[in-house]
């Protein structure tokens, strides 16, 4: 018997083919310059290829607004709801066909405004869903709204003297409320957002991603950033710290800082699992 | 490495149908291989590719990707 021999790799850089889960006759996309969403939307596609998930075993659910416009582009099965309802729509699909993968892809302003009572409370239930919460902190589809997530002081069409309102932590919120795997991205950092996403996606229960993105056009123009890429210097890379750098930091230096990474995970009981459970004893209870 | 391998060049394709000029690519690529040309994003020094793949990452609308 020959022992087999390690090959040499060499480093080849071949890259993502992003066509096998996109719908190309739908591209370009509506997202403007700059735009965060589509970068979030590769790491999401790469997370995807990386789990091994089968195009028709994934459902992607969406809402309303710029980041719901995400399920036009991917060849998954794909849902686009009404207004903050996409984690009942999602809900339902996993009760009816609890096998099946489903992602739910929802703005600050759907998940955390419209649909906050539905958000705290599929956190409640863990049910086996991923949601990504991409939060630019506007309203983007509707002109330029403050949203639950706009930084106090930050200017907005409808805060023209500045926010007054303090915004919501989406990561804390969806921790108290029950969610078994809470973890936030940024668009920044892209290979670090792909791991968490991959993380998120093979957790068993309710997984909640808080992903940072810019938008240029409303939040970036009225705050007076010159760019995307100062955008995304500066609220993503300068104003995040990884959740393992932050334990080595003194604390005046995490002052106004957002941690990023993994941020709670714990092992409860899943509600599929339970209903199933629920159901075979009742059915086995009459016979 | 023979020394035909050390001087191959990446090929850099941007899809002038997809880019939308936000100039993400050309501010993030760390040797400044990329440049505007007028609201799309062309290569400028291919030479000095490094193969980081950062223009892709980072590139919202699947307009530029690096073949080895």
């Amino acid at each position: 018997m020959s022992i087999p021999v390690a090959e040499k790799k060499e480093k080849v850089s071949v890259p993502f083919d992003y066509n096998k889960y996109l719908r190309p006759n739908k591209l370009p996309h509506i997202w403007c310059p700059g735009c965060g969403h589509g970068i979030v939307l590769k790491a999401m596609l790469r997370a995807i290829d990386k789990a091994g998930l089968e195009k028709d075993n994934i459902a992607l659910v969406s809402g309303i607004g710029c980041s719901s416009r995400t399920p036009g582009y991917v060849d998954f099965n794909t849902l686009h709801t009404l207004h903050g309802r996409a984690l009942p729509f999602a809900t339902g699909i996993k009760l009816a066909k609890p096998e099946m993968k489903v992602i739910v892809v929802t703005g600050d302003g759907d998940a955390l405004a419209i649909g906050g009572n539905h958000f705290i409370h599929a956190c409640r239930r863990n049910i086996d869903l991923t949601v990504l919460v991409f939060t630019n902190a506007t309203y983007g589809m509707t002109g330029g709204q403050y949203s639950p997530t706009t930084p106090l002081e930050a200017m907005a069409t409808t805060s023209r003297y500045g926010n007054i309102e303090p915004p919501f932590d989406t990561c804390e919120m969806a921790k108290a409320s029950g969610a078994t795997f809470v973890a936030r991205g940024t668009a920044y950092h892209t290979i670090e957002l792909e791991k968490t996403i991959h993380e998120a996606l093979t957790h068993k229960g309710m997984s909640v991603v808080d992903i940072i993105d810019a938008c240029p056009t409303y939040f970036g123009r009225a705050n007076k950033f010159k760019s995307a890429t100062q955008m995304m210097e500066e609220i993503e890379k300068d104003g995040t710290v990884n959740v393992k750098q932050a334990a080595n930091l003194p604390p005046e230096k995490l002052a106004g800082k957002m941690l990023r990474g993994v941020l709670h995970k714990v092992e409860k009981p899943e509600y599929c699992e339970k209903y199933d459970i629920l159901i075979k004893e009742k059915a086995s209870a009459k016979k | 490495m023979t020394e035909s391998a050390a001087k191959k060049l990446p090929r850099i394709v941007v899809n002038e149908k997809l880019c939308k000029g936000c100039s993400i690519c050309v501010d993030f690529c760390p040797t400044d291989v990329l440049e505007m040309k007028g609201s799309i994003a062309a290569v400028k020094n291919l030479a000095a590719c490094t193969r980081c793949q950062l223009c892709d990452l980072r590139c919202p609308d699947f307009a530029i990707q690096v073949f080895d």
